[in-house]
């Protein structure tokens, strides 16, 4: 039996809640399979399971919010001898954090702690298994019969907008009207309607009275503000500002940067793509960011030592490019989606992933690998952003690529001075895996491919 | 001018599909679009789509300039049905 454990997205990550099981006690699971939705600070992650099997219990209710490491549920493997003893997946933030070589003391301690405790309690995990069982076919009982398992949960971002504005958990709502079930703008608001029909008045006052309350006090007592702060739990938001905070603070702290930039002509790569897109509808159309991104995906290849971890004192390259594209949140904050293997796709894949993977980052759904895995990240602040920006790694990476705005330029190309749209591409390596000057070829190998777009497409 | 007006609400309505945070209230029509709700690439192709869908008027890359802002693409859309 093998108990599969709250995972963890990233270092700064103390706890997750388990916003909505996609599956029940019984059923069979193959690897790669969505078991549950976790509802983090980065948003909503759906999880993977990585092995074959069936779910033998669920220890953990939706809704539930659980320490990293903790016990979720119960996978019996299909290899598994009947005899064979309980073990426990490792859990992940043992991999992230393993990988961390220098990751904080106190984060590491945190860590060991974590696995200490969990090694130690993973008898007393089993009783408690059982009672935890025992709730959670309760809660499973309590759930319409016909409750399909892996059934996702579509909402539209007015929905989910509308639901935010009224502090309403649309994940809550079994179903909407919306098309395959999704739940539209008219399912929360007659959820709210119910909600007030139902709410007490009494109560909406008390609510309002004590929100009054606290905020005089944080007015008035201004010496014991931190306390009052402290009470209050940080939002999503405010969480995702912490964790990068932290991130970057450390990757300042401890990777010794150094940076390179390189401006780009891209009049090749935009008079390919206006062939390519000109009958094209625009959803099926190609961003010259897909051809950026294809090109540095391959460079890769051939200088591993810009695509990997740097863990316990040692670097070490991976085979895959797992392209960590940095998109960013309305809402605040960004989140690194990786692209896997993105060195084996053309842009047109290229370019249907990122076009997924910012709709999914914005509107919740990203899979637990898609977040773990970005072996190397790239910031691009869009064509209305900056001419360049200079980032910082994302550790245990070892480089970060920065991509400013395309701007027209008078250049001068064969002697000639001809108007020119240049892109700035920039490269933050760590200096105690690669050297300046393998990091000036990199750029110029990705300027090169940039040279003949017909062959990234 | 009520085609115009039907036209504006009906951009408003694809956009707000697209992005539901933005203030599309404080928006300026003849402000650049993009600026004023910072919107990225994938947003505006997106839109462009919905456009496309909804009024059955495709508007080609070369002419991405001419649809910047909400006034302009009401403008370029209302010539072209």
């Amino acid at each position: 039996m093998k108990i599969l454990t709250m995972p963890s997205f990233g270092s700064d990550m103390a706890t997750g809640t388990l916003a909505q099981w996609h599956v029940k006690e019984g059923q069979k699971v193959s690897k790669g399979n969505i078991i549950a939705s976790i509802d983090t600070m980065k948003g909503l992650i759906d999880m993977e399971v990585f092995d074959n099997g069936t779910i033998d219990s669920l220890l953990a209710s939706e809704g539930e919010e659980l320490d990293i490491g903790a016990p979720i549920a119960q996978l019996r493997l299909l290899s598994e001898n009947k005899a064979s003893a309980s073990n426990i997946e490792k859990p992940i933030v043992v991999n992230i954090l393993g990988t961390d070589a220098d990751a904080d003391t106190d984060i590491d301690a945190i860590a060991k702690a974590n696995i200490n405790s969990t090694a130690n309690n993973v008898s007393q995990s089993k009783q408690e298994a059982n009672t935890k069982k025992e709730e959670a076919r309760t809660e499973l009982s309590e759930q319409s019969q016909d409750a399909q398992p892996n059934k996702p949960l579509f909402v539209s971002p007015a929905a989910r907008k509308r639901a935010l504005e009224l502090g309403l958990d649309w994940r809550q709502l079994e179903h909407g009207h919306g098309p395959a079930g999704a739940i539209i703008l008219q399912d929360i608001e007659a959820a709210q309607n119910t909600n007030v029909q139902s709410s007490s008045q009494p109560e909406n006052s008390l609510q309002l009275e004590k929100s009054l309350q606290l905020e005089k006090s944080l007015q008035l007592k201004t010496v014991s503000q931190p306390k009052a702060i402290t009470e209050t739990k940080p939002t999503p938001a405010e969480m995702m500002r912490q964790a990068i905070s932290a991130n970057v603070s450390r990757s300042k702290r401890e990777i010794p940067h150094y940076y390179l930039q390189l401006d780009v002509v891209l009049n090749k790569a935009l008079d390919c793509l206006s062939i390519h897109n000109a009958n094209l509808p625009p959803s099926k159309r190609i961003l010259v960011n897909a051809l950026v991104y294809c090109a540095i995906a391959r460079s890769l290849t051939t200088f591993p030592a810009f695509n990997g971890f740097y863990n316990d004192g040692q670097y070490h390259a991976s085979d895959e490019v797992h392209l960590g594209n940095a998109i960013s949140l309305r809402t605040g904050g960004l989140i690194i989606a990786s692209i896997h293997n993105a060195h084996r796709l053309g842009a047109v894949e290229l370019m249907d992933k990122i076009t997924d993977q910012v709709t999914r980052a914005r509107e919740g759904g990203l899979t637990m690998s898609e977040v773990q895995d970005a072996t190397v990240t790239v910031s691009n602040l869009g064509d209305r952003g900056s001419d360049s920006i200079q980032s910082i790694i994302f550790p245990p990476q070892v480089a970060i690529f920065g991509i400013g705005r395309p701007r027209k330029m008078p250049w001068i190309i064969d002697d000639e001075i001809v108007c020119a749209t240049i892109v700035n591409i920039s490269l933050a390596a760590d200096h105690r895996v690669s050297d300046g000057h393998s990091g000036a070829r990199l750029l110029n190998k990705i300027n090169k491919l940039l040279q003949t777009p017909e062959k990234l497409i | 001018m009520n085609k115009k007006l039907a036209l504006q609400t009906l951009i408003c309505r694809l956009i707000l599909d697209i992005a539901p945070e933005v203030d599309i209230e404080s928006l300026d029509p003849s402000e650049d679009l993009r600026e004023e709700l910072d919107l990225d690439s994938i947003d505006f192709m997106k839109l462009l789509e919905a456009v496309s869908l909804e009024t059955s008027i495709t508007i080609s890359e070369s002419d991405y300039d001419k649809v910047q802002s909400l006034q302009s693409m009401v403008n370029y859309i209302e010539t072209r049905t």
